[in-house]
């Protein structure tokens, strides 16, 4: 047989496997005792699409904090990994901070970071601290997702062969400069995939800033929960978050079968 | 025994890494225009010296001066120092993130501070001389091990270095690839570049070396012209060496 003809013998496959797959589970939901219920609790059409346009507003207030807390993850925790990366006695202090920084951080529920920084920071009343909630439940999320995010850039860093910054030193570059044109340009483009995940994830945990009474797509569900005792306004932003979510997961597979490509066609040459 | 003419001088050099000795007191110097090849077993400690002579290795005892300056004592700022001693690895370690150009002006752009135009046409000129002008846009992958090599002599010889430090160059190629890597550096020697070569390819050692080190178990057992030192060794210990090696079939 062709190959041509292996793969839509599989196409065939696969397509055939997951519609008889769906359609098992459909019938073992639609048929159990207490779908009736669920299906008008979960699934009321015309209250999807009126709660659907109020929900989408809020979750412009998702995006923006993600948008805005990426960028700060990003360069954060950039700053971290390298403060742990440093080299010699004399940096014991500033190895030690970032270790014990993404101990605490990694260690403490996102959830208690938000609900402390939330409420404790504007309680303080000093002069010139934002007391706005969306402030401070990013700020939240930046220290806490660049404690992550900083130990896949150390990975990174630590995954370049230590031959290459000997290599750069040899040509009388200081330490910092071997680190910034050698080492972290070779480091950051092994872990994009991670990072790009840790991302997904941040998209997510927007939803929890809602804890401080903003109003973004989860608050406003919750709202819309309260007034009609019907859940379907939650699906509705489980809905928003995962078209979010797979094009960026969909980037990530390709940007990982794109560099799996490359060293292939390294290996080759 | 100190010699103002001397570009290199090593006296008492110990190295230890952990419970291993790998350097035993070592003493060396060599005079500018001087290629010294260091021969011996592998583990022999020449790879080490020569990473201590570049300060890639910090030395337990001893001292080294280059072109007059110790560059051992404390205080000594080692990016300078490196700027002025080339080094070539056995494993090349270009850096594949960076096309063959980008590889060769790293270090005159960043290290000496030259302007982009300015380390381009010098880097230009090196790779032209050395037969890579074409490749000069190419990224390290795209090359043959040959090249990659050249490629990192040229790297280390855009720095301008009064020193140029090879370690076994030629080890990881192919040896159908060996020839045009030590070609460039018999040009390196004839054009009176200054060198100490760590190699296994006697044949070449005999041939480009103003004198040759046999070093065994980190020292310097035996030292001297090409022609005494490969045709009549006097410790047996370099009689051994070479008898293997003339075994071999290399030499």
């Amino acid at each position: 047989m062709t190959r041509g003809g292996d793969g839509r013998r599989g196409v065939a496959v696969a397509l055939a496997s997951t519609v008889v797959f769906f359609a098992v589970l459909a019938v073992v939901v639609v048929n159990s005792p207490g779908w009736d219920e669920v299906k008008r609790a979960f699934f009321d059409w015309q209250l999807f699409r009126e709660s659907l346009p109020a929900i989408a507003e809020g979750f412009k207030t998702n995006v923006k904090i993600f948008m805005i807390a990426e960028v700060f993850i990003l360069a954060f925790a950039l700053v971290l990994a390298v403060m742990r990366s440093l080299k010699g006695p004399v940096f014991f202090p500033i190895r030690a901070l970032a270790t014990v920084y993404a101990d605490l951080f990694r260690g403490i529920p996102t959830i208690l970071v938000i609900y402390i920084l939330g409420f404790g920071a504007p309680a303080l009343q000093i002069e010139g601290v934002p007391t706005s909630t969306i402030f401070w439940g990013i700020v939240a999320l930046v220290l806490v997702y660049s404690a992550y995010v900083a130990e896949v850039y150390r990975a990174g860093i630590e995954s370049v062969h230590p031959s290459q910054e000997a290599a750069a030193r040899s040509l009388g570059l200081s330490g910092m400069q071997s680190m910034r044109f050698v080492v972290l340009p070779q480091a950051v483009r092994r872990v994009i995939p991670p990072l790009l995940n840790d991302f997904i994830g941040l998209q997510k945990d927007t939803a929890l800033i809602a804890l401080l009474g903003t109003v973004e797509a989860f608050r406003q569900s919750q709202i819309d929960v309260a007034a009609t005792f019907n859940y379907t306004p939650y699906l509705a932003t489980a809905l928003l978050f995962v078209l979010i979510t797979i094009p960026l997961a969909r980037f990530t597979d390709w940007l990982v079968a794109r560099d799996r490509r490359r060293q292939q066609a390294g290996r080759l040459a | 025994m100190s010699d103002p003419g001397a570009a290199l001088e090593i006296e008492g050099l110990y190295k230890s890494f952990g419970k291993l000795e790998v350097l035993r007191g070592i003493d060396l110097a060599v005079a500018e225009h001087e290629v010294v090849c260091l021969i011996g077993a592998s583990g022999s400690g020449k790879s080490t010296l020569l990473r201590c002579v570049n300060l890639l290795e910090p030395i337990d005892a001893g001292r080294i001066v280059v072109a007059g300056e110790e560059i051992t004592g404390r205080g000594v700022d080692v990016n300078r120092i490196r700027r002025g001693i080339g080094i070539v690895f056995q494993s090349f370690n270009l850096f594949p993130h960076m096309s063959v150009l980008r590889n060769v002006t790293l270090g005159p752009r960043k290290a000496l501070g030259l302007g982009r135009p300015e380390a381009e046409a010098a880097a230009d000129a090196l790779l032209e001389r050395f037969g890579l002008a074409e490749k000069r846009d190419e990224y390290p992958d795209r090359l043959s091990g040959g090249q990659q090599q050249r490629v990192a002599i040229v790297r280390a010889l855009a720095m301008r270095p009064n020193l140029l430090l090879l370690d076994e160059v030629t080890s990881a190629l192919d040896p159908e690839l060996v020839a045009e890597v030590l070609d460039v550096i018999r040009e390196l020697a004839a054009g009176g570049m200054t060198m100490v070569i760590a190699t296994h390819e006697m044949g070449f050692a005999r041939d480009v070396a103003s004198r040759v080190c046999f070093l065994d178990e980190g020292t310097i057992l035996e030292e001297g012209p090409p022609a005494q030192i490969f045709s009549a060794p006097r410790e047996p210990r370099t009689q051994q060496f070479l008898q293997r090696i003339v075994d071999a079939g290399r030499l």
